[in-house]
C-alpha cells in the first residue's frame, strides 16, 4: 500500500494542521495531558480551601485579583468556579480526549493494520473542534464574573442565572461534543472498513472493541447534550424558557420570563448523555490494561469472548441506567425500581471483566515494568470504585449518600487511580512505538508507588467524610455544619496527599520529556508483543506498514506450547 | 457497623436505612477482601522471577462462575429484599394528613422559608409578586382568611415528637436539597414542583443531647447538640452556609411553641395597625 511517492508536505501541513492519524493522536495526547495537569493544578486550589477554609492562600494568594481572592482568601463564587472548570477540564479536556482522541486514534489504526482513518480531514476537523472548545473554556476565566460557577453538571435554573462564563462553557461544550461526533463516526467507519486481511472481529485486541463500543457511546449519547446546550443557550440569550419553570422569584425580584419550563427536562438530558460518559472515560482503560496485562502476563486474556460479549452489553445497557443520578428529585416508586435494576444489571458484565482480567494473572510469568504496575493498580482501585457504586445505585441508601462526598469518592475512584492510572500505564506501554525510545523504569517507579499512596490518601478519606453526611461543593468542605465537624480534620491530609500527588508527577513529566532524546532506543516490538501495532516500525512512517499486514490468529497467542518464541505475532503464518 | 461513622439516627425509618447501608458494605467488603487476596497471592504466586514460563491454558475450573452468581444473587436481594421495600415506604406509604404535622418548606437562595398552617390548618395563598425578602419572604396573601393564622419562620423548623411530618417542598429559585442527616432524610427542592415528603422525628432534641453523652465522639458538644439542616444541591454563592435548625420537642413544649409563634403573629398586626 505504500508505494514510497508522496509528497512532501510543508511543516503546517506536517505537524499543525495535519491528517495522519499520529500526529492528531499526539496533537490529542498532548493537550489531553495539558489539560489533565491544568484541572489537577485547578483542584490543588481548592484543597487549600478544603484544609484550610478561609484562610489567605500562600505564596501565590495575591495573584488571583479583589474580585476572586481579596487578600488571598478564596471567596465561595472562586471556589465554584474552581469546582465547575475542574470537573469540566478533567472529563471532557482531559480524559476523553486523552483515552478516546489520542490511545483511539493512535493505536486503533495501527492495531487493525490500517494506512490511516478512514476519514483523515474529519479527523483533523475533529481536534481542531476540540482545540476550539478548549480555548473557548480556558478564555472564560478572563471574562467578567469569571468562568462557570454552577457545577459540571450545569444544573438549571442556577446555571440560567449565572454570569456570562456559564455562556462560554455552553459554546466550549458545543465544540467539544461536536469534536467527539466527528471522531466516533471516524472510528466506528475505521473499524468496520480498514481492518487487515485476516482480522476479523474475534482476533480484534480488547482494547479496539472498547474503542469501537466508546464510539457507539459518544454517537448516541452526546447529541442530546448538544441538543440541552443548545436550549440552555437560548434560554439565557434568547430569553426562551426550556428549563425555566413559572414564578421564580430571585434575590425577591420576580424574574420576568415566559415560563412554563422544566428544571428536570436539564437534569435528563444531560444525564442521559453523562452516564455513558462515565464509561467513555473508563472502556478505554479497561481496554489498555487488558492489552498491557496480557503482554506483560505472556498469555493470553482469561475469557476474551466473554469479556468482549461484556462490553458490548455494558454499552448498550449505559443507555438506559441515566436517572439514578436524579432519585431524589422526587421519583417515584415505580421509575427508582426501573433505574436501580438497570443498575444492578449493568453491575454484572463490569464484574465479569475485572474477573477475566484478575483471572488473566493466573497462570502467567509476570514481569513488573511500569506499564504493568499501572495496570495492576487500576484492577483493585477500579474495584473500590465499582464497588462503591452499589449503595449509591439502589435507591434508598442513595437517601443518606447522595450529592456526598461519599458519590465524589465513588467516581474518583473509578476515573482517577482506575482511568488515569490505566492511561499512564498506557503512555509508558506505547510511548516507544510514537517515539522509538523507551521511558525510563526507574523514573516510572518514582512515579507509580507515590502516585498509588497519595490518590488512596486523597479520595479514601472522602468516603468517611461521606458516610458523615457531609454535602459534596461546599465552599469551606463543610465547617459550617456541626455535624461535619467530626470528619474535618481529614481534608488536611487529604489536601497534603493532594499537593504530593504533585510532586509525584515531576518524574513523569521529566520522564516524558527527557526520554524523547535520551531514552533508551528501541526496535519495533521492545515489549515482544502480539498485536499489529508492534509489526509497524517504531515511529511508524506516513502509512504506518512497510508491508500491508497479514492477520494469521488471534490477538493474544502468548506462550503457546511447542511455539519457538513466548510471543507469537498476529502476522505470523502458520 | 456504619454507626462508626453515620450521624446517630433519630428518624423511624433510619434504622432501616442504615442496616441496608450495612449489608451493602458487608458484601462490598466480601468481595474487596475475596479478590484482593486472590490478587495479592496471584502477582506473588506468578512473578516471573518464581514463574518464568506462563501456562497458556491459564485459570481452569468455574469458581468464578460461582462468584458472579454470588454477586448477582446477592444484587437481587438488598435490591428486592431492601432497597425497593424501603423506597416504596418512603414515597408511597404516607401517614394520613390528619394524623400528621404538616409543613411547608420554601427554600430560596439562601435560606429555609419554613410555613405552618397555623391552628385552621390550611394553608393561606401565596403569590411571588407580594414577596418581600424583609417581611414576606415566601409571598404569603395576609388578606385571605386562610393566611391570617400562618405562621412561617425562616431556618427555624418545630417538630413534635413520634409524630409524622409531612414536608412539601417547593423552591422559589433554583434547585436546593433538603438535607436532615439525622434523620436520613434529602429531598430536592425543585422551583416549579410541590414535592411530598414525610418522617417520623422519634427522639426529641433534649433526649438526643442525653444520649450522645455517654458516646465519646460526641460527649464533649452533647449539650450544643441540635438537628442541622443542610443544603446538598450547590445553590450559588453561599451554598455553605444554607444551614437550617431542626427542633424536636415533646407534644406539650410543640403547642407550646405553636401558641407563642401565633402570639407574635397577633403582635405584628397590632403594629401594623398604630403604622
Amino acid at each position: 500500500m505504500s508505494d514510497g511517492h508522496h509528497e512532501e508536505l510543508g511543516f503546517w501541513r506536517k505537524y499543525v494542521f495535519s491528517t495522519d492519524h499520529k500526529v492528531i493522536g499526539i496533537q490529542y495526547s498532548v493537550t489531553g495531558l495539558a489539560f489533565l495537569f491544568f484541572g489537577f493544578c485547578l483542584m490543588m486550589l481548592m484543597r487549600w480551601q478544603l484544609a484550610y477554609p478561609n484562610q489567605p492562600i500562600p505564596l501565590i494568594g495575591g495573584l488571583f485579583g479583589d474580585a476572586r481572592a481579596p487578600g488571598g482568601i478564596m471567596l465561595p463564587d472562586f471556589y465554584n468556579e474552581l469546582g465547575a472548570m475542574h470537573g469540566t477540564i478533567m472529563v471532557f479536556l482531559g480524559v476523553v480526549p486523552l483515552a478516546v482522541g489520542g490511545f483511539g486514534n493512535l493505536i486503533l489504526p495501527l492495531q487493525i493494520g490500517a494506512a490511516d482513518m478512514a476519514f483523515p480531514k474529519l479527523n483533523m476537523l475533529s481536534y481542531w473542534s476540540l482545540f476550539l472548545g478548549g480555548v473557548t473554556m480556558f478564555g472564560s476565566f478572563f471574562l467578567e464574573g469569571g468562568a462557570a460557577q454552577s457545577g459540571w453538571t450545569s444544573y438549571a435554573p442556577l446555571s440560567n442565572i449565572a454570569p456570562s462564563g456559564q455562556t462560554a462553557w455552553l459554546i466550549g461544550m458545543i465544540f467539544l461534543i461536536t469534536s467527539s461526533l466527528l471522531g466516533s463516526v471516524n472510528f466506528i467507519v475505521t473499524t468496520i472498513q480498514l481492518r487487515a486481511q485476516g482480522l476479523s472481529f474475534f482476533r480484534l485486541p480488547f482494547f479496539c472493541w472498547a474503542q469501537f463500543v466508546t464510539a457507539f457511546l459518544l454517537l448516541l449519547a452526546f447529541p442530546p447534550l448538544e441538543a440541552a446546550g443548545v436550549l440552555q443557550l437560548m434560554d439565557r440569550l434568547a430569553d426562551t424558557s426550556f428549563f425555566m419553570p413559572d414564578g421564580l422569584v430571585i434575590s425577591g425580584e420576580a424574574l420576568d420570563i415566559s415560563g412554563g419550563g422544566s428544571p428536570l427536562l436539564w437534569q435528563h438530558l444531560f444525564w442521559f448523555l453523562a452516564h455513558p460518559e462515565v464509561y467513555v472515560l473508563i472502556l478505554p482503560a479497561m481496554g489498555i490494561v487488558a492489552e498491557v496485562i496480557a503482554n506483560n502476563t505472556r498469555k493470553p486474556l482469561w475469557g476474551y469472548r466473554a469479556m468482549v460479549y461484556s462490553v458490548i452489553f455494558l454499552g448498550f445497557m449505559s443507555f438506559i441506567v441515566w436517572a439514578h443520578h436524579m432519585f431524589i428529585t422526587g421519583m417515584g416508586t415505580a421509575m427508582a425500581t426501573f433505574f436501580q435494576t438497570t443498575t444492578m444489571i449493568i453491575s454484572i458484565p463490569s464484574v465479569i471483566i475485572l474477573t477475566a482480567l484478575l483471572l488473566s494473572l493466573w497462570g502467567g510469568s509476570i514481569r513488573f515494568n511500569t506499564p504493568m504496575l499501572f495496570a495492576l493498580a487500576f484492577l483493585p482501585m477500579f474495584g473500590i470504585g465499582g464497588l462503591t457504586g452499589l449503595p449509591l445505585g439502589l435507591a434508598a441508601p442513595d437517601i443518606a449518600l447522595h450529592d456526598t462526598y461519599y458519590v465524589i469518592g465513588h467516581f474518583h475512584y473509578v476515573v482517577a487511580p482506575g482511568t488515569i492510572f490505566a492511561l499512564f500505564a498506557g503512555v509508558y506501554y506505547w510511548y516507544p512505538k510514537a517515539t522509538g525510545r523507551k521511558m525510563s523504569e526507574t523514573l516510572g517507579k518514582l512515579h507509580f508507588w507515590p502516585s498509588l499512596i497519595f490518590m488512596n490518601g486523597i479520595f479514601f478519606p472522602m468516603l468517611i467524610q461521606g458516610l458523615n453526611g457531609v454535602s459534596r461543593r461546599l465552599a469551606d468542605g463543610g465547617a459550617t455544619y456541626d455535624f461535619a465537624g467530626a470528619v474535618g480534620p481529614l481534608n488536611r491530609m487529604q489536601s497534603w496527599s493532594a499537593w504530593g500527588l504533585a510532586l509525584a508527577q515531576i518524574p513523569f513529566i521529566i520522564n516524558f520529556f527527557m526520554s524523547l532524546r535520551a531514552g533508551e532506543k528501541v526496535g519495533d516490538n521492545p515489549w515482544d508483543a502480539t498485536t499489529l501495532e508492534w509489526a509497524a516500525p517504531s515511529p511508524p512512517p506516513h502509512g504506518n506498514f512497510t508491508t500491508e499486514p497479514v492477520v494469521y490468529r488471534g490477538p493474544y497467542e502468548y506462550s503457546v506450547p511447542g511455539a519457538e518464541n513466548d510471543f507469537t505475532p498476529q502476522t505470523q503464518e502458520g | 457497623m456504619m454507626d462508626l461513622f453515620f450521624p446517630p439516627g433519630a428518624s423511624a425509618h433510619a434504622a432501616g436505612i442504615d442496616r441496608m447501608v450495612d449489608w451493602v458494605h458487608v458484601l462490598m467488603l466480601i468481595l474487596f477482601i475475596g479478590w484482593g487476596a486472590y490478587f495479592i497471592y496471584a502477582v506473588a504466586r506468578f512473578r516471573q522471577g518464581k514463574n518464568p514460563k506462563a501456562n497458556y491454558k491459564g485459570a481452569k475450573g468455574s469458581a468464578s462462575k460461582y462468584a458472579e452468581i454470588g454477586v448477582a444473587v446477592a444484587e437481587v436481594i438488598l435490591l428486592v429484599g431492601f432497597s425497593i421495600p424501603l423506597w416504596a415506604d418512603r414515597v408511597d406509604e404516607f401517614p394520613a394528613e390528619s394524623d400528621s404535622v404538616v409543613v411547608r418548606v420554601v427554600a430560596q437562595q439562601f435560606a429555609w422559608n419554613i410555613w405552618y398552617p397555623g391552628a385552621d390548618g390550611v394553608f393561606g395563598n401565596a403569590d411571588p409578586s407580594l414577596v418581600d425578602e424583609e417581611t414576606n419572604p415566601i409571598g404569603l396573601d395576609r388578606s385571605d382568611e386562610a393566611a391570617k393564622d400562618d405562621i412561617t419562620t425562616i431556618n427555624q423548623l418545630h417538630l413534635p415528637v413520634d409524630k409524622p411530618a409531612i414536608i412539601h417542598l417547593t423552591s422559589k429559585d433554583v434547585i436546593h436539597s433538603f438535607n436532615l442527616p439525622n434523620m436520613r432524610i434529602k429531598q430536592d427542592a425543585v422551583p416549579g414542583l410541590s414535592i411530598p415528603m414525610w418522617f417520623v422525628p422519634t427522639k426529641t432534641t433534649a433526649e438526643m443531647r442525653e444520649e450522645l453523652k455517654s458516646k465519646p465522639r460526641y460527649a464533649d458538644t452533647a449539650d450544643e447538640f441540635v438537628y442541622e439542616i443542610a443544603c446538598a444541591q450547590l445553590c450559588g454563592n453561599s451554598h455553605y452556609s444554607m444551614r437550617g435548625f431542626l427542633t424536636v420537642h415533646t407534644p406539650e413544649e410543640y403547642q407550646a411553641w405553636l401558641d407563642e409563634e401565633a402570639s407574635y403573629l397577633g403582635g405584628g398586626e397590632e403594629e401594623d395597625f398604630w403604622n
